[in-house]
């Protein structure tokens, strides 16, 4: 306890690389999402295409994608925009189906209701498949973030700083409070994550409140 | 750059011996397998009794909360506890196969339960009705039943594997990861490369072996084919009726253009 006393501000500089490297990709992941999972919604052509091709994105292992990443966008391999593209690819990979899924699980019949009280095309879109859909997105986001949470850390492999360092450093140098105080950052900071995507979630669907 | 890569591919020197690239797409393979086949042993058997008595779900939640769990953080805490205990040359691979096999329990684990858990009770019931027994009910209908979300529990679990197997390469393990772990600390960006390439060419085909495997192990009734031309037979007959009746018009035709002849 007293080596985190005697280091909690280099462990708080390397939280906050951490939640930069996991959340800003998540931001705009969701960014991205939204438009592409409308379009695999709306044409269905496109949706078994969408859908898979994000599918493949999450096949190909963190840390190769990381060491990929500098071939496909011509950067050095320690750019840190390797990482915050590699994870902004995995995000999309999670978000675009459920996007899609969850603009596809508003009832047919408030739908209905929406285009006979005059909603059209954006703004029944906006106003109503959107916000319906809240609760699905959130629950992807929440998968997301986690998931993001814990592949950042890969990347302390190829030399990016954050809580991954942690661990990588701990086991080198075989110094097992280093690799706890890893593993709980990271742990806690997912934690973080998810509480703040479930209070978000919860702020913009007061009607969920109401039904239960 | 790419130049680079692709001469590091096709260098003969690189496809044999312990280093080359069959010999460590094999131990990625053999590693991966392993840990697959263990943590299906424990996951199937626990999934299908948590999902079938509805008891100690706690297992499930518990499984997935250690998803949260950081892989790499995972591996090197097992590694660096173990890893001295071990002396032999199995030193590395017990630790990373046991944290494989604790990263694949728990998609392989929930995709079970959910799998066992929701099928219909009327499924069951007319099962039961039939005459089967417990056991029979199991495996000749639940099982099947809950095939679809069970396999592509396997399905993610075997990425998830082949992934963090690259990342063991840190604790000395074999396999693909090799050339990424090894390439980074020299610098070596075409042997990085390479094997970040193969590595995801491995998990490309992995995938779609599995995505095929679901395919054709799930039964046809519950993929809606079945019931596409069991509940529509007029619209069968109908296509069927019109196929037949189109081969025929041009002999039809024929016979009109000769009876015009005439």
């Amino acid at each position: 306890m007293t080596w985190v006393a005697d280091h909690i501000g280099d462990i708080l500089w390397y939280a906050g690389q951490h939640t930069l490297l996991a959340g800003i990709p998540l931001i705009i992941g969701l960014i991205i999402a939204l438009p592409l999972g409308w379009v695999a919604r709306r044409y269905s052509k496109l949706y078994g295409f969408l859908i898979a091709g994000s599918g493949l994105l999450y096949t190909i292992p963190s840390l190769a994608l990381f060491i990929l990443m500098p071939l496909i966008l011509g950067t050095r391999i320690l750019d840190t925009l390797n990482v915050y593209v590699a994870m902004t690819l995995y995000t999309l990979a999670l978000l675009v189906r459920t996007v899609a899924d969850g603009l596809g699980a508003v009832p047919d019949s408030t739908r209905q209701a929406a285009v006979a009280m005059g909603f059209t095309g954006m703004r029944r879109l906006l106003k109503v498949d959107l916000p319906l859909a809240v609760p699905v997105i959130a629950a992807g986001l929440r998968v997301a973030a986690v998931s993001n949470v814990s592949i950042v850390s890969v990347a302390s492999l190829v030399g990016f700083p954050q809580l991954g360092y942690y661990l990588t450093d701990g086991y080198q140098r075989t110094f097992p409070t280093e690799i706890i105080v890893g593993i709980v950052g990271c742990v806690l900071l997912a934690l973080i994550f998810d509480t703040v995507i479930r209070a978000g979630a919860w702020a913009i669907t007061p009607w969920q409140r109401v039904a239960r | 750059m790419l130049n680079s890569i692709g001469g590091w591919l096709t260098d003969p020197a690189h496809w044999t011996g312990p280093n080359g690239i069959p010999q460590r797409v094999l131990e990625h393979l053999i590693y991966s397998g392993i840990s697959l086949v263990i943590a299906a042993l424990i996951a199937i058997p626990l999934g299908v009794i948590v999902g079938h008595s509805g008891r100690a779900k706690w297992t499930v939640s518990l499984a997935n909360s250690l998803r949260a769990v950081p892989s790499l953080g995972l591996l090197f805490a097992v590694a660096l506890w173990l890893g001295p205990k071990i002396a032999s040359s199995l030193a590395y691979v017990i630790p990373s196969v046991i944290v494989l096999v604790l990263l694949a329990v728990p998609p392989i684990l929930s995709g079970t339960y959910a799998g066992i858990q929701g099928v219909d009770p009327a499924a069951r019931d007319a099962a039961k009705g039939m005459g089967m027994r417990g056991g029979e009910v199991l495996r000749k209908v639940e099982l099947p039943c809950a095939l679809p979300l069970l396999l592509s529990g396997v399905r993610s679990a075997t990425l998830q594997v082949i992934a963090t197997a690259t990342i063991a390469a840190s604790i000395s393990l074999g396999g693909l990861g090799r050339y990424l772990i090894d390439g980074l600390s020299v610098s070596d960006y075409a042997e990085m490369a390479s094997g970040a390439i193969l590595v995801a060419a491995l998990a490309l085909v992995m995938d779609g072996i599995l995505s095929i495997v679901q395919r054709t192990a799930v039964s046809p009734g519950l993929t809606g084919k079945f019931r596409n031309t069991r509940d529509n037979p007029p619209v069968v007959t109908t296509t069927a009726r019109g196929d037949a009746s189109d081969p025929a018009s041009p002999t039809d035709r024929a016979d009109d253009q000769r009876e015009a002849l005439v």
